[in-house]
């Protein structure tokens, strides 16, 4: 029997995998390609600032040609931006050259540990839905900021679980279980997660989906790893899905001490 | 209140004397502490690490990986002018040495510039001599504005400038500004700077704050190994690179390590850093500072260089010349002798205008580069060791 999962709606397009894949940090293009074939992904994000945005297909800067657009939603970000105006600027950029109008809105203006800046992530968020952008911000998980950027019209929140890159897992996980409970779209962890376990955690807490980069892309076997994460993915969504039973500090005993009452 | 006040303060023999005295056991607690202070840096360069240096490159390599992914930057400098004002004892360039000098149009540097992108870099690192009748920041802006629209990033190493000298360069589209205090000592760094504002030891150790001030996000340093104790000199850019992290908070800061190259006066360096060393200081950087990037040019030997690529090194520039012109030959009919400030001409017949083997033009470079591969086979090197060698990593976009 194969476990079969609701899809993923974002902004009206259906997903059956909840795993989106980065691009950075991979060891070759081609390790890049075939990590993304073996995890199933429908969605894969790719830095603006990496790409060659003036339609010349510049050899030096080809990753956009090892991304089949025919299998893989292309997300771009805004990495690199420190602002909102730089974030705009850049998601014009792309969509002037042929990429999907869908952007995560990437504004991270601290270089070590790459946390958003939630003024400028607002901000850019409420232009780039104006102007009919399909805008995933990255934010850190903070509820209220969750719930402003869905009253601008953001498809989903991506909060973080920790630092990008730092494989530390769900480090902010009340504030994510609040973010979830009040969402009104789609929730998607979106850093930190180094280990399979930790995508499976996030799934049955209820996120809608994670994305996944510097544990695959610098794996040892980057494909295996793919493969280890989609199945996380997979069994945390089936276990969401199906209800997980509640957890008690007491054990609980099979002939209850209330038996003689019925 | 700038670095100048922290640094003044920093103990730094008696810092350099905690580094001799280190034992092994105390490298190893060091070693395994996920954030490390200035004292554990001290330790991690100490001769007692020496001799811990391949579990030290086996923790710098994880770092690295996991902050930097396995990925390699690539780079190539531009020398724009080799006229200086400057004397200083370790460089070629000095205003003292009768060397071949140049200064390229803006034309030239255009010509220059699309051979290097020719060559598949995106990334260009501007660098000149510091004269301000040569070099004005007017010129520095007009070379940057010629070269935006076609090269993503640009950064610049040119002499120090006011933060208001800096704004329209950055306005013209650079992102990054380099500048190394050569050296940490004071006393050193005075006898090495005999004439030019160069002397000033305090001017050149603010100036990347004033950069930053000026809207530079890519911010550069190091010192010069061969001038004084190696260990001082790093434990100072440790603390230096950790107050602009502090301070300069939305730069991202790089550190380069470059070690005294011959060049024209033939100076002889006056201390001694070991591969062994080099590679250990390295590591040191990585486990200290695990998000600043480390610059590694081709003053280092092919075999050196190979060799840090998987341990800690995240960019280095490759096929490099150091000489104004040295990539197209731009210029080559230009260049002259400059003494006081005064171009004198070579006559038709000179002897300076005989071809030289290997040479686009007859202009001096700063000094002698050691790895002398092209970029393209660094590209492959770099690919061969399971890495990607990444060319674009900006877009004018940002910084338009």
């Amino acid at each position: 029997m194969q476990l079969v999962n609701h899809p993923l709606n974002i902004a009206g397009r259906e997903f059956s995998s909840r795993l989106i894949l980065g691009t950075g940090k991979f060891s070759s293009p081609e390790a890049m390609r075939n990590a993304l074939a073996a995890s199933g992904t429908q969605m894969v994000t790719v830095a603006l600032r990496r790409a060659d945005l003036s339609g010349k297909q510049d050899p030096f800067a080809n990753i956009l040609e090892f991304i089949d657009p025919k299998k893989y939603l292309l997300l771009p970000n805004t990495s690199g931006a420190m602002n909102a105006e730089e974030a705009v600027r850049l998601a014009r950029l792309a969509v002037a050259a042929g990429l999907p109008k869908w952007v995560k809105l990437e504004i991270h203006p601290d270089p070590r540990y790459l946390l958003p800046d939630p003024i400028e992530t607002l901000k850019a968020a409420e232009i780039l839905v104006k102007e009919g952008f399909t805008v995933l911000p990255y934010i850190n998980a903070d509820p209220v900021l969750a719930k402003r950027l869905q009253e601008v019209g953001t498809a989903t929140v991506m909060p973080l679980g920790s630092p990008i890159g730092s494989n530390r897992g769900l480090q902010t996980r009340d504030q994510i279980r609040i973010i979830i409970e009040q969402a009104t779209v789609p929730v998607i962890v979106d850093a930190g997660i180094g280990a399979p376990s930790h995508a499976a955690e996030a799934l049955e807490m209820g996120a809608d989906a994670v994305l996944v980069n510097t544990a695959i892309a610098i794996a040892s076997d980057p494909n295996r790893m793919a493969i280890a994460f989609k199945s996380a993915v997979e069994a945390g969504r089936s276990a969401y899905e199906i209800g997980l039973g509640a957890q008690q500090d007491m054990a609980s005993p099979t002939s209850p001490l209330t038996a003689f009452l019925s | 209140m700038s670095f100048v006040a922290e640094f003044n303060a920093l103990p730094l023999e008696s810092l350099v004397k905690r580094s001799l005295a280190t034992p092994a056991s105390a490298v190893r607690e060091s070693m395994g502490k996920s954030h490390l202070s200035l004292s554990d840096f001290t330790q991690l360069i100490s001769p007692a690490a020496t001799e811990l240096l391949e579990p030290l490159c086996r923790a710098s390599q994880t770092l690295t990986r996991q902050r930097f992914g396995k990925v390699i930057r690539l780079f190539a400098p531009l020398y724009l002018s080799n006229e200086c004002i400057n004397n200083c004892k370790y460089c070629g360039f000095s205003r003292d040495n009768a060397i071949l000098r140049v200064t390229l149009s803006i034309e030239e540097v255009l010509r220059e510039a699309r051979a290097l992108k020719e060559q598949g870099f995106r990334n260009i690192l501007l660098v000149a001599g510091e004269h301000p009748k040569f070099v004005s920041n007017g010129y520095m802006a007009d070379c940057v504005r010629a070269l935006h629209e076609e090269i993503p990033s640009i950064s610049l190493e040119v002499g120090p400038m006011e933060t208001e000298e800096y704004r329209p360069i950055v306005q013209a589209g650079a992102d990054g500004l380099v500048v190394y205090q050569e050296t940490y000592d004071r006393a050193i760094y005075a006898d090495m700077h005999t004439a030019g504002p160069k002397r000033n030891f305090d001017w050149r150790v603010e100036t990347p704050e004033r950069a930053y001030a000026a809207g530079f996000r890519r911010l550069g340093i190091g010192a010069l190994y061969g001038l004084a104790d190696w260990r001082m000199e790093a434990i100072a850019v440790a603390a230096h690179a950790d107050y602009l992290l502090r301070t300069c908070w939305k730069s991202q800061l790089t550190i380069s390590l470059p070690r005294l190259r011959p060049c024209a006066g033939e100076f002889q360096p006056l201390t001694h850093l070991s591969d062994r060393e080099l590679v250990q200081l390295v590591c040191a950087f990585r486990l200290f500072l695990p998000d600043v990037g480390l610059v590694l040019s081709t003053r280092e030997p092919a075999k050196l260089r190979d060799g840090l690529i998987p341990l800690g090194v995240t960019m280095i520039s490759a096929g490099s010349h150091t000489e104004p012109g040295g990539y197209t030959g731009a210029g080559k009919e230009k260049i002259h002798h400059t003494e006081r400030g005064r171009i004198v001409e070579l006559t038709s017949g000179a002897s300076e205008w005989a071809p030289l083997e290997n040479r686009a033009t007859n202009a001096t470079g700063q000094f002698d580069i050691a790895d002398e591969r092209s970029p393209e086979q660094m590209a492959e090197l770099i690919r061969r060791r399971g890495y990607e060698p990444v060319w674009k990593d900006w877009d004018a976009a940002l910084t338009a």
